[in-house]
């Protein structure tokens, strides 16, 4: 009879996520991320510029495709996300644990990471009603504005919550149809690698989230200059990596979206302005009459 | 070219007797000062330059340049203004001082129209029936917006950014003051606006509708000047909001300029719009809407449909057809009011533009350009379009800002979608089909903010404006120009 000593468990190689995809970062570089008491959890990949315009790429052949999806199917991939992080929930607590979590605060993110992305998935179909307008034009005219997605959005996400600092920028962001290039919390990076798992699992097609991982003080530049990119959501940055992302955002007039201090565990975080904030507005003219 | 049966020659056998606007009623001053906290002031540069009529070379005014101490003192009437008396203010008296606004806009309409023509170039039918109503209107929309702002943001309490600071072209100097202006006052904010450095007049001339209506001193300051002017608001620290239209690559320098600061902004910037005419359009219909495009305003349109696509089948006769009538705009005065195209801007521009006409023959292009005569003295150029230009030319790729259209051809619909979208623009687009299906694949697919349908170059307050791309961020106009002026909080 064979003890649970005797079976040695198969620990997961963390990946970053591109394309739908699972590659190693094409640097070959690593960082190790440890735990308190100083024991390595994980080699952690240390993306690159090159990954980073890979997953612009993909994001960019996934966009019109996802723009295209009806409003009703972009909520139910959401939905289907929450679904699967529903089920995988065990795993997501435990891994915030392991990077440094309290038991209680873990679960606590963990559930309300599944509840905002049930929250976005009822927007995704709504917000159009609630943001777009007819207007009354005085000739002969009907004219309305309609909001569309911006395009690739890159996403700084932010250092804390770990987890659902990330749902929480993201979900609005697919939900308008957009594709995202995503830098994960460097503080709690595993957290980010599995939840691609979970959007591999949920009918998200390749390439509309990509997630890499990395430090953000070598990719932020890369992230905010990148001529294929319409906008830069940045969650992170004092006023210097401010200044540094608009400066080189303003090369292509990206849309340039700071987020920073605000606490995402509030229900105050979750509104649709977030989704708003990566869209552009469309007015369109057509006559009346023959 | 074959020309198709059946169509009216156009040999320039029209002749017309001028009809120009009178002027009498127009007073223009021989010097302005600049406008800070509701009074007109020496600047303390004691610069002046000068602004001249570009249809015929002369002085019309010297206009005051401000100098930093000069925007200093104009942030601090602003500031004073806000948090005195215009932040504080009930909304709905906020709201009564903006339609006051507009009703003396439209009391002293002709005179607005006959100044905006003389010192900007514009013919005066465009200047008396766009510019001038349209500024009028947009007050008048706005105006109401001031005590009505909740209902415009559903679950969020919004509130006034403080100074906006604005920096304006001089395509539509008046207009766009106007829409620069109304929904910043609506919403409690205080200006400091810098009109262009070529057409300063009409803006002068609001700051006197503008002490007229009585409002608080200081909450409406404009200050004319150069590009140095213009930057010395966008870098001032008490400024915390800019909007700024003009051309991209200004707007990329300011979009630089800003990063570091918390100070929000709009940019209203460059286009290339495509006009895509499918062979089932309505041909006629689409060629008077290809020189409304093109032609409107001199071409001074950041929105002008300067790309043309035809589909191949019916290109032979839309290029045909767009000759003859081309030949039919009377290039001349612009205070009379049979012209069709009025007086290039500016010496600078007049220059621009030619150099695009030289440079898209030497790529390749095939120049046709209206004939007949232009008066010898001022700034005129006739209009003109290319053919056998292709996606890389400069004349395609790039704005020219003046009466010149770049003509291509496609065949299918996909075809004519990417080459519209292949640009770094994205600020307005046209579309002409008599199928109400293509039509909206046509609008869904354009990158751009603006999309007309069958028709071109409309505007109303209503209706947001504003660029993809690097055409610029942020709407101005309707529901959605609130935005740029407001932020979340009680």
């Amino acid at each position: 009879m064979a003890g649970a000593a005797d079976r040695i468990p198969v620990a997961k190689t963390y990946k970053i996520y591109i394309d739908g995809k699972f590659p190693r970062t094409e640097s070959g570089r690593y960082f190790a991320l440890e735990d308190k008491k100083g024991r390595v959890l994980a080699n952690v990949c240390r993306s690159s510029r090159k990954d980073f315009r890979n997953a612009v790429v993909a994001a960019r052949k996934a966009q019109p495709g996802w723009a295209k999806a009806s409003a009703y199917l972009r909520g139910q991939i959401l939905y289907r996300i929450a679904e699967m992080l529903e089920g995988r929930r065990e795993q997501f607590i435990a891994e915030l644990k392991l990077q440094g979590s309290p038991a209680r605060q873990a679960e606590k993110e963990t559930d309300a990471a599944i509840d905002r992305l049930i929250y976005f998935a009822g927007w995704a179909d709504k917000y159009q009603q609630v943001f777009s307008a007819v207007n009354p034009v005085s000739s002969s005219h009907f004219n309305f504005s309609v909001l569309e997605p911006t395009g690739v959005v890159a996403l700084l996400a932010p250092d804390e919550p770990g987890l659902l600092g990330l749902v929480a920028n993201l979900a609005p962001a697919i939900a308008g149809g957009n594709t995202v290039v995503l830098l994960a919390s460097e503080a709690k990076p595993l957290s980010a690698v599995s939840f691609a798992e979970v959007l591999h699992a949920s009918d998200v097609p390749p390439g509309v989230v990509n997630i890499l991982t990395g430090y953000r003080n070598e990719l932020t530049s890369h992230f905010a200059s990148h001529m294929d990119v319409n906008a830069i959501v940045a969650c992170e940055g004092g006023r210097k990596a401010r200044r540094e992302i608009q400066t080189l955002a303003a090369e292509n007039v990206k849309r340039v979206v700071f987020r920073r201090g605000t606490d995402w565990t509030t229900a105050d975080a979750a509104n649709p302005y977030l989704i708003r904030d990566t869209q552009e507005v469309k007015t369109t003219w057509h006559p009346i009459g023959v | 070219m074959a020309r198709p049966e059946n169509t009216l020659a156009f040999d320039g056998g029209w002749e017309y007797d001028p009809a120009p606007e009178a002027t009498d009623h127009v007073h223009i001053a021989a010097r302005y000062g600049l406008f800070i906290d509701g009074e007109f002031v020496r600047p303390a540069t004691g610069r002046y330059f000068d602004t001249i009529n570009p249809a015929t070379e002369e002085r019309l005014a010297r206009i005051a340049r401000a100098g930093t101490e000069d925007v200093d003192k104009a942030v601090a009437a602003a500031r004073k203004a806000y948090s005195g008396v215009w932040g504080r203010m009930k909304p709905a008296e906020r709201g009564k001082y903006i339609f006051r606004i507009a009703r003396m806009i439209q009391e002293r309409a002709r005179e607005f129209a006959a100044v905006e023509s003389l010192d900007g170039g514009k013919p005066i039918r465009e200047s008396r029936d766009v510019d001038v109503p349209l500024a009028a209107a947009h007050f008048f929309y706005y105006a109401g917006w001031a005590d009505k702002l909740g209902y415009a943001f559903p679950g969020r309490s919004v509130k006034p950014l403080g100074v906006a600071g604005q920096v304006i072209p001089w395509n539509f100097p008046l207009l766009m003051a106007a829409w620069k202006l109304a929904p910043a006052l609506a919403c409690g904010n205080t200006v400091v606006l810098k009109p262009a450095e070529t057409t300063p007049l009409t803006a002068l001339k609001l700051a006197e509708v503008i002490a007229d209506a009585g409002l608080p001193p200081g909450v409406v300051n404009i200050v004319t000047g150069a590009g140095d002017t213009g930057a010395a608001i966008v870098e001032h620290p008490g400024v915390n909001k800019i909007a700024f239209t003009g051309s991209t690559e200004v707007g990329k320098i300011i979009q630089r300029a800003l990063a570091g600061t918390n100070k929000s902004y709009t940019l209203e910037l460059g286009g290339k719009a495509a006009n895509i005419v499918f062979a089932d359009a309505a041909i006629d219909q689409a060629v008077e809407g290809i020189v409304n495009g093109i032609f409107f305003n001199q071409g001074h349109v950041c929105c002008a449909g300067s790309r043309l696509f035809v589909q191949e089948s019916v290109a032979d006769e839309v290029v045909a057809k767009l000759k003859d009538r081309m030949e039919t705009l009377i290039v001349g005065d612009p205070l009379d009011k049979n012209t069709d195209i009025g007086a290039i801007n500016s010496k600078m521009q007049l220059d621009k533009i030619e150099e695009y006409l030289k440079v898209g023959q030497a790529e390749g292009g095939t120049l046709h350009q209206a004939g007949g005569r232009v008066p010898k003295k001022g700034y005129w150029c006739r209009p003109a379009f290319f053919t056998g230009v292709s996606q890389s030319n400069r004349v395609v790729q790039e704005e020219i800002f003046g009466p010149v259209l770049a003509i291509q051809t496609f065949r299918t619909f996909d075809e004519a979608l990417e080459k519209a979208n292949n640009t770094p623009y994205g600020l307005s687009g046209g579309v002409w089909t008599d199928k109400g299906a293509k039509i909206f694949r046509m609008t869904q697919g354009v990158r751009a903010g603006v999309v007309w349908a069958n028709t071109f170059n409309k505007f109303d307050p209503t209706s947001p404006f504003g660029g993809y791309k690097e055409s610029g961020l942020g709407r101005e106009g309707g529901l959605h120009g609130l935005d740029a002026y407001l932020k979340p909080g009680a």
